[in-house]
């Protein structure tokens, strides 16, 4: 219950985090967050979504709480619920509750991963009322106008059932991320792993097969944050083609013809 | 273990070869096949009965022959002479056939390099991913005599064995391939060879003086592109012990490797390179065949250009609507023919229209990378979107996409479904290509369920044991560390108990267990002609345990059975959707269950993942209940490529969330059913009396 109670000051990121824009996305957020509208990162896994929410909430200097989401998260870890301390019940705030009262920015990462009912209780915070009620305090919160809610998903392997409901998604502002292009991608693998440039333009071009491999045989091709993983591992010395089975192909495939076929493309590459 | 007795074997071979109908003499078959240790006589029957589903007399010629071979081949290579006659068989005939099986000697004459060589099909898989991770046009690994490509397609042959070793032989035809993709990729494809060689008095020898230099200039791209597999192909060369240059041609390998990217760099040293003898070719090079590649690069250019400029003014249609749609009742003609631009970067295609970035779909992107490489560049005027009526419509509509010619069929009907199938050869869809309809199946004898039940009836109680201890429900649990509500009966007593001094106890919640179980299975069980007998009766007796123990645990399941014959007539037999109850009447139709045609699974597995996931489960289980691989009545079903749909549909009802499970009865399956189902997901069993115990197993894997 720690994190419950940790102060939402040390949500406050004071380092400038690392952030290569892509495209009109920070101007977007920008623009969405004076206007006070919710905003939907959408975008498949690993291509900085993550990043991009530390880096706005730096930006505007206000303090970021992110909740991962799973199939098992109820409203009230969202929301808060009573503990007993020292001899006396005490009400604890989630983190949704925290971030409100804190004028932060709530990030529920993942959220089709929640619960369908789960899901409903951002619905007023969403909308241009931005309440939160809290049934068992009987209290109904409005958020102060530096609160910004902010939810991310993929698009890309949802199965039908797990899609976001148009009554949750035609609330939020979309912004849709991709993998960065061949330059910018490099420019973000040298920072985040010290690799120099011939080892760099190396893992960018695996991500372009295992891209070109997308549909068919693999789900999905390597993620930034895959090149990022294996840069990191040469970067500390192991050997090119180990570094990129254990970070590229075993991370990105079960299945063994298509482990040995991205091996094949990586022992032709280093 | 002992060797079958020759009664023994008797009967085996007369089952194989239905000598009932077909009056094949056994007697001497089992003469050769008696004195063999037990091992390689269960390898042969192994392969006498796979080879007479394919054609009997074809496995008749095969026992014949195969103990002469047993003494001097590795049984590998016995595998593959067996399956080479059955594919010759395929696409030649039964008397080719033969022929392969007569003629042993001239396949025993390599065997030695057959042992180590790499076998086209035990590569293909692999080396074709492979290819489709390289960049460029998308191209596809066919098998053929030559090594060379036509620019769409590559060949390598049935086996590949210059090399010693069985790894270094896998390593020529990655090296093959990659230099066939270097020709296609790197501009060699497009030059105009009639032209080219037109000014000189030898074709032939010009030919010869282009491929040497082209092959020095692909080298230095692979050099640049792949250096891992470069290094590899260096060392199979010097392996291969491959002849060093000679001096003159040092000098064009350097002058290549400084500007390698276009053939422009070959044809302006050819008139020197013409003079001088050709150095021999490299392990790993590939033929260079003008006129196969000219054939399919003329046809390819004049469908590409059109279907080009038609797709861009579908796209350019699509953008103005979005940009203006009140301008679009404008009559077309008003509208000047949209012109795009096109740029690449790296490998993705950025387009323009009126100056705004257009962001073009997939196939648009192929085309693009496909018209660039046969050209060199895009030439503007195929940015030029069609005009209206410029093109016959019959021209670029994929004919195979019209879904008249499947419902003309003679079995339509209404409420047909229509299902894509995957092509593996073509690594592609073949669009609206089965036809599948729902079919009540009839009811049979109302007492063969509970006949099955009494004679089993040990072992539904236990069965219904096992599920009932899997069955969990909602309850409240009380005194919880952490929980949604308070738990007052606690914390009155923890506060008593901090009052009298003692340590107050943490567990003073109350958390709700929820019979989240949310599971639904599917069943889907195989009706084709092959379970007759024993495997129907396995089926269905399985099916009733399995009914017997879901009711317990108040599953949603349903159960449906397949069959049909061609992709006309893919057919499903309800048995029990899920809003049947199991009565008297689903009880009835599971006794129903008979075999009817063959097999086709892909359309099966695409209609039944839709109708599963048409459900709200949090668990989505697709079991199969079947004897063996996919087959389809005298169709390429059989074989790879069923086995290959089948593999695809599961990996898109994997991708919707649906966990597919694959219950064989059947001993043959493990060598495709891996491949198919990944190796967890399948199980095969010989008997009924241990189904029950696997599929319990399968269900706590999944729900806890
Ligand atoms: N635009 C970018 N600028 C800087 N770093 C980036 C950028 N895009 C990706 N990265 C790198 O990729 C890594 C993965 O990004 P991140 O964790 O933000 O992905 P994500 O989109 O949140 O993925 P998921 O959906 O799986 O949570 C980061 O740690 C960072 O190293
Ligand atoms: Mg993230």
């Amino acid at each position: 219950m720690d994190s419950a109670q940790s102060p939402t000051e040390s949500h406050f990121i004071t380092n400038e985090p690392y952030y290569e824009p892509v495209g009109n996305e920070v101007s977007l957020f920008e623009a969405a967050y004076a206007n006070r509208l919710p905003v939907l990162l959408k975008g498949p896994t690993g291509c900085g979504k993550t990043r991009f929410m530390e880096y706005m909430a730096w930006r505007l200097k206000r303090p970021l709480i992110t909740v991962s989401c799973h199939d098992d998260l109820t409203t009230s870890d969202l929301v808060g619920r009573y503990l007993v301390k020292g001899g006396e019940t005490t009400w604890v705030d989630g983190p949704l509750t925290r971030a409100v009262r804190a004028g932060g920015i709530c990030y529920l990462d993942e959220i089709v991963e929640a619960r369908k009912d789960t899901m409903v209780v951002i619905h007023p915070l969403a909308d241009d009322r931005r309440m939160m009620p809290i049934e068992k305090l009987g209290q109904l919160l409005e958020a102060p106008p530096e609160f910004c809610l902010a939810i991310s998903y993929n698009p890309g392997y949802q199965s039908v059932l797990k899609e976001l409901k148009q009554s949750t998604r035609q609330r939020f502002v979309a912004l849709s991320f991709d993998y960065p292009k061949p330059e910018l991608e490099a420019r973000i693998i040298r920072h985040e792993t010290g690799l120099d440039e011939s080892a760099t333009a190396k893992l960018l071009k695996l991500a372009e097969m295992t891209r070109n491999l997308k549909g068919n045989g693999l789900e999905e091709g390597a993620s930034t944050r895959l090149l990022v993983h294996a840069g990191k591992l040469i970067a500390q010395g192991v050997e090119a083609r180990a570094a990129c089975q254990g970070a590229v192909s075993l991370a990105l495939t079960d299945d063994d013809d298509m482990v040995a076929a991205v091996n094949e493309l990586i022992a032709a590459l280093f | 273990m002992i060797p079958y007795t020759p009664e023994q074997l008797a009967l085996r071979l007369e089952t194989a070869f239905d000598v009932e109908f077909t009056f094949h003499k056994v007697d001497k078959l089992v003469d050769i096949l008696a004195p063999l240790d037990r091992d390689s006589q269960d390898f042969i029957l192994g392969w006498v009965d796979r080879i007479a589903s394919t054609n009997i007399q074809i496995s008749y010629e095969f026992t014949r022959r195969v103990v002469e071979a047993l003494d001097r081949l590795d049984r590998r290579v016995i595998e593959a002479w067996a399956v080479h006659a059955m594919d010759t068989y395929d696409s030649k005939g039964l008397h080719p056939a033969l022929e392969v099986l007569r003629k042993v000697d001239d396949f025993l004459a390599h065997a030695h390099a057959h042992a180590a060589g790499a076998f086209f099909d035990e590569v293909k898989t692999v080396l074709s991913n492979f290819l489709c991770g390289l960049s460029g046009r998308r191209l596809a690994l066919k098998q053929g005599e030559q090594v060379h490509t036509d620019s769409e397609r590559l060949f390598l042959p049935n086996v590949s064995a210059s090399m010693e070793t069985e790894a270094d032989n896998f390593l020529l035809c990655k090296a093959r391939v990659a230099f066939m993709w270097a020709q296609t990729r790197f501009g060699s494809c497009r030059v105009d060879f009639a032209a080219e060689f037109a000014g000189y008095d030898d074709p032939a020898r010009a030919l010869a003086a282009f491929q040497a230099l082209d092959n020095l200039r692909l080298e230095a791209c692979l050099a640049r592109e792949l250096p891992g597999l470069w290094r590899d192909m260096q060392g199979l060369s010097a392996r291969h012990r491959d002849a060093a240059l000679a001096p003159g041609w040092q000098a064009f390998e350097q002058a290549l490797a400084r500007d390698p990217d276009k053939p422009e760099a070959v044809l302006a040293l050819l008139r020197e390179a013409y003079t001088l003898e050709p150095p021999a070719p490299r392990v790993y090079h590939a033929a260079l065949d003008p006129q196969a590649i000219a054939g399919i690069r003329n046809a390819r250019m004049a469908r590409e250009k059109m279907l080009l400029r038609v797709k861009l003014a579908q796209l350019a249609q699509e953008q103005r609507e979005e940009a203006a749609p009140q301008t679009s009742d404008k009559p077309a003609e008003e509208q000047a023919p949209a012109q795009f631009e096109a740029r690449q970067d790296g490998q993705a295609w950025e387009l323009t229209l009126d100056d705004q970035p257009v962001a073009p779909p997939e196939d648009v992107k192929q085309l693009l990378t496909s018209v660039s490489l046969d050209w060199g560049e895009i030439p503007p005027e195929m940015l030029t979107a069609a005009g209206d009526g410029e093109y016959d419509p019959a021209l670029y509509e994929d004919k195979e996409k019209d879904p008249n010619e499947v419902w003309q069929g003679t079995y339509h009907e209404e409420g047909a479904h229509i299902y894509p199938e995957w092509d593996f050869a073509r690594q592609h869809y073949r669009k609206n290509w089965c036809v599948l309809r729902e079919i009540d199946l009839k009811p049979g004898d109302a007492g063969y369920v509970d006949e099955v039940i009494d004679r089993h009836h040990g072992l539904v109680k236990h069965l219904r044991r096992t599920f009932e201890a899997m069955r969990d429900e909602s309850k409240l649990l009380k005194r919880q560390v952490q929980g949604d509500d308070v738990d007052i009966d606690a914390l009155v007593e923890a506060l008593a108990d901090s009052m009298d001094g003692r340590e107050m106890s943490d567990q003073l919640f109350m958390h709700m267990h929820r019979a989240d179980r949310s599971m639904a299975v599917m069943f889907m069980v195989d009706m084709s002609g092959s379970t007759r007998g024993w495997i129907n009766d396995a089926e269905r007796e399985a099916l009733i345990m399995l009914c017997e123990s879901l009711e317990t645990l108040g599953d949603r399941y349903a159960i449906y059975g397949f069959s049909g014959q061609t992709r006309k007539r893919c057919e499903i037999y309800r048995i029990k959707t899920f809003d049947q109850p199991y009565d008297d009447a689903t009880r009835a139709r599971i006794a129903g269950i008979v075999p009817r045609d063959y097999t086709r699974m892909g359309a099966a597995i695409r209609h039944l993942s839709k109708l599963l996931n048409e459900v709200d489960a949090k668990t989505k289980l697709l079991i199969t209940l079947s004897d063996g691989k996919p087959d389809d009545y005298f169709d390429i079903y059989r074989g790879q490529y069923g086995i290959e749909d089948t593999r695809q549909a599961l990996f898109e009802a994997r991708r919707s969330g649906i966990h597919p499970f694959c219950i064989t009865i059947d001993r043959e399956g493990k060598e495709y059913l891996p491949h198919m189902y990944g190796h967890a997901n399948w199980v095969e069993i010989d008997e009924v009396r241990k189904l029950p115990l696997k599929v319990a197993d399968i269900y706590r894997r999944l729900t806890t």
